[in-house]
């Protein structure tokens, strides 16, 4: 078991309190006070696995890594950002972030989870970096101002430039999460005063994995850090680095107004009927189409509806570095695929045919009926009290 | 005219050139049944997953069962209401109801889909749905079909009972005095069933609920397919009096024929005023003023049923046989017209859902009534139904 590092002990406050001390608390044969199960340790890993997509087995071997003790430690690193993607995180439930930083991972620096303020949080960070060197993760939340050499954002006395090109060079796996940190998001916004730049920009040569997203998702997060920790690899990357599994497609191919889209109903403007009603928000700017992410079935915080279009309002594409904070919020995007298509069929189809002939029979058989009878009626009138000898001597 | 003349058979050639056209539109439908067996309901009909019931249920069952219903309608009068006078109308309105029931089977056979397994239907009986409006139809009608048949046997049989045929007479000796024996419990039998179901054709559409448009929609439709059935099975017998007596050269019955007609009056006012009182106290009166297709339809509805009550109001009238046939045909169009919509105008599956039968099933229906008219015309011309006045002399080529 690790030792507890200085600093981490009330970390998140009150809920997590009953843990301390923080990093050793579990234990995988006798689950004692303030201890973990193996049982739900297993259904943490379970979870874990599940919600990132990685499959039954990769759960076992979650715990299996966490036996050996190879809890992956990571260091949290936070420059021009909002801590969105740090809330996000905090919000998370299968795994809860106490799980998560108590049994999945050893998470040994975050400037917002900590207790330690000033030399002991510096001091915090450099045994860290040391004692994992070439092992550990590194995260970074935020952009990197790079502007008349980075002074635009320091801390402990090092620009954020100095600290990432020292912590981000002893890793062994950079992750980007946020669009800040992928793209520059918005401190990159024109015009850019502080030189806000992307990690990778600043980390050439390294790779870094890009989970942008304002904020990301983090179970996007949780995938490639368990994947990495369990099995010392990155999950299969996109041109821009993103893992495929969760930027693999856009938005619109799962969307749960698509219908509306391919039927051909659209919001035309907010609070408008069909706005009330769901329509799709397309001709309101939404980025979905052009926009490659996961939001559409993997809603934040396990809430259902929890992103932008569940809640009406249009994707503004944070996921892509040319969309988010670059296109106006309610330019549409071009759609190349699919397309709609020029006219729309009939939602119900009509059912059921009347032919004109059958119409036609019907017609003349009643008429035959009703005249024949009329007829022969009158016939029956003329000679109440005789037979009818006037007719031919036909039977019925 | 003597109302206890003997029946007898009207005699006859079977063959007249009126036959041939009834023969005829019986081969059609034939053609028309086989196709429907072969290639199946979707091939020949137009019935679809809105209306999965069609012409042949609205017109063969449920409006022929209704026009079968002289032989209930004139048991009621002869039987409960003891109008002995009435009683040589019983013989042709319960071959009348045979036939007609007996075709609605076959109009039901006709319908199922896999007719293939209706085999199963009476054997395998532990695997009836007893919960279903319709088991109890098609029991009803079933036994119905038998009792109606036990009831015409003895009149059947009484041809052999002097004839030639070794068998048949002897067979004709030992049933007709249990039949007879029997008789009343038979007739009382042939009171219930209809009674059964004919209200409960009405029961099956109430359980479409909302699907029946409101102005139908009413607890009391039971009651009105029970009084509405009546009032065409007196409109049968005057309709088919007076046609046996056009079509055989007969003196037609026109005196009991007017007696049937004063008790058709009332009836149909006070299903006109049943009907009115009833879209009130639910509310929905006001919609007749909307006009659109369903309220004209039940403005026609109740013009239609007031009609013969109007026609027939002045006992002067009822004596003219024209004007009373007349009016017969106005009573069954209403009942007819009553069952069309509650079956198919009133029904609304759902919105682009439409039906009209298509020219097979059309064809079918008519081969039916062709064939009801057929074994009619057989029977009457060879066994003892018709009774009264026989102008013509027999010319004994029967069939």
């Amino acid at each position: 078991m690790p030792a507890c590092p200085a600093g981490v002990h009330r970390l998140a406050g009150v809920s997590l309190a009953w843990r301390c001390p923080l990093f050793a608390s579990f234990s995988l044969d006798s689950p004692g006070v303030g201890e973990v199960s193996r049982r739900d340790f297993v259904r943490f890993c379970s979870m874990a696995a599940a919600a990132v997509g990685l499959g039954p087995l990769a759960a076992e071997d979650f715990v299996k890594a966490a036996e050996r003790g190879a809890k992956p430690s990571v260091i949290w690193l936070q420059f021009q950002e909002c801590t969105g993607c740090t809330e996000s995180l905090l919000r998370t439930s299968h795994p809860g972030v106490d799980e998560l930083i108590l049994d999945l991972i050893s998470l040994d620096y975050h400037e917002t989870l900590f207790a330690a303020a000033g030399h002991q949080a510096e001091a915090a960070l450099k045994a860290a970096v040391e004692k994992n060197a070439g092992k550990f993760v590194c995260i970074v939340e935020g952009a990197i101002p790079t502007k008349e050499d980075g002074i635009y954002c320091m801390i402990g006395g090092r620009t954020a430039l100095e600290i990432v090109n020292d912590v981000a060079g002893k890793a062994g796996a950079v992750i980007a999460i946020g669009s800040c940190a992928s793209w520059g998001g918005v401190p990159s916004a024109d015009p850019n005063p502080t030189g806000a730049s992307p990690a990778h920009a600043v980390l050439k040569g390294k790779t870094v994995v890009n989970i942008p997203g304002c904020p990301a998702n983090p179970y996007n997060l949780l995938g490639t850090v368990l994947q990495y920790a369990t099995y010392g690899t990155l999950p299969e990357l996109d041109e821009e680095n993103r893992p495929k599994f969760a930027y693999g497609r856009t938005i619109h191919e799962h969307c749960p107004r698509r219908a509306h889209f391919d039927a051909g109903r659209f919001a035309e403007k907010y609070g408008d009927e069909g706005h009330r009603l769901g329509y799709c928000l397309y001709k309101l700017g939404c980025k979905g189409p052009a926009t490659h992410a996961n939001c559409s079935v993997m809603h934040f915080g396990e809430v259902v509806d929890a992103w932008p279009i569940g809640l009406g309002h249009p994707c503004f594409g944070c996921t892509e570095q040319k969309i988010g904070f670059r296109m106006p919020m309610h330019q549409t995007v071009q759609i190349f695929r699919p397309t709609p298509p020029d006219t729309y069929p009939p939602i119900n189809a009509n059912q059921g045919t009347i032919s004109p002939v059958a119409t036609a029979v019907g017609g003349a058989i009643v008429g035959a009926l009703v005249g024949g009878g009329y007829v022969a009626s009158k016939k029956l009138s003329q000679a109440p009290d005789e037979p009818p000898s006037s007719l031919p001597k036909a039977g019925v | 005219m003597n109302a206890h003349v003997a029946a007898a058979p009207v005699g006859g050639r079977l063959m007249t050139p009126s036959m041939r056209l009834v023969v005829g539109l019986f081969g059609i439908g034939a053609l028309m049944i086989a196709w429907r067996l072969i290639a199946g309901l979707g091939a020949t009909t137009a019935m679809n997953d809105g209306y999965p019931f069609g012409l042949w249920i609205a017109f063969d069952v449920v409006t022929g069962t209704a026009l079968a219903c002289g032989g209930y309608a004139v048991a009621i009068l002869v039987y409960i209401r003891n109008k002995g006078q009435y009683s040589p109308l019983v013989r042709p309105a319960i071959l009348t109801s045979a036939l007609g029931y007996t075709l609605a089977g076959m109009g039901v056979a006709l319908d199922v889909g896999r007719w293939w397994g209706l085999w199963k239907v009476p054997l395998f009986f532990w695997r009836w749905n007893f919960n279903s409006a319709l088991l109890e139809i098609a029991l009803c009608i079933m036994a119905y079909v038998v009792v109606l048949w036990i009831e015409i046997a003895p009149y059947l049989l009484e041809r052999f009972k002097d004839g030639a045929n070794q068998t048949m007479r002897s067979l004709a000796n030992t049933a007709i005095p249990i039949l007879k024996k029997t008789s009343i419990w038979i007739v009382a039998l042939g009171m219930l069933l209809p009674t059964m179901h004919q209200s409960s054709l009405g029961t099956l559409m109430l359980l479409a609920n909302w699907r029946l448009h409101e102005l139908w929609r009413t607890p009391l439709v039971p009651l009105f397919f029970l009084m509405t059935c009546v009032s065409m099975g007196y409109a049968v017998v005057v309709f088919e009096s007076a046609f046996s007596a056009l079509g055989f050269k007969r003196k037609p019955e026109t005196e009991m024929l007017a007696g049937l007609a004063g008790v058709i009056v009332p009836l149909q006012v006070v299903v006109v005023a049943m009907r009115l009182v009833d879209m009130g106290v639910r509310g929905v009166l006001g919609d007749l003023l909307v006009l659109d297709t369903r309220a004209l339809m039940i403005i026609l509805e109740l013009a239609l049923l007031l009609a013969p009550a109007v026609m027939l109001a002045s006992p002067s009238s009822r004596r003219d046989i024209g004007h009373l046939v007349r009016s017969a045909m106005v009573m069954m169009f209403a009942g007819a017209l009553y069952r069309f919509d509650v079956f198919l105008v009133a029904f609304n599956p759902g919105a682009h859902w439409s039906y009209f039968p298509s020219v097979p099933e059309i064809l079918v229906t008519v081969g039916l009534i062709a064939a009801e008219v057929i074994a009619y015309v057989f029977i009457v011309r060879n066994f003892p139904i018709l009774s009264g006045g026989r102008t013509v002399a027999p010319e004994r080529q029967a069939a």
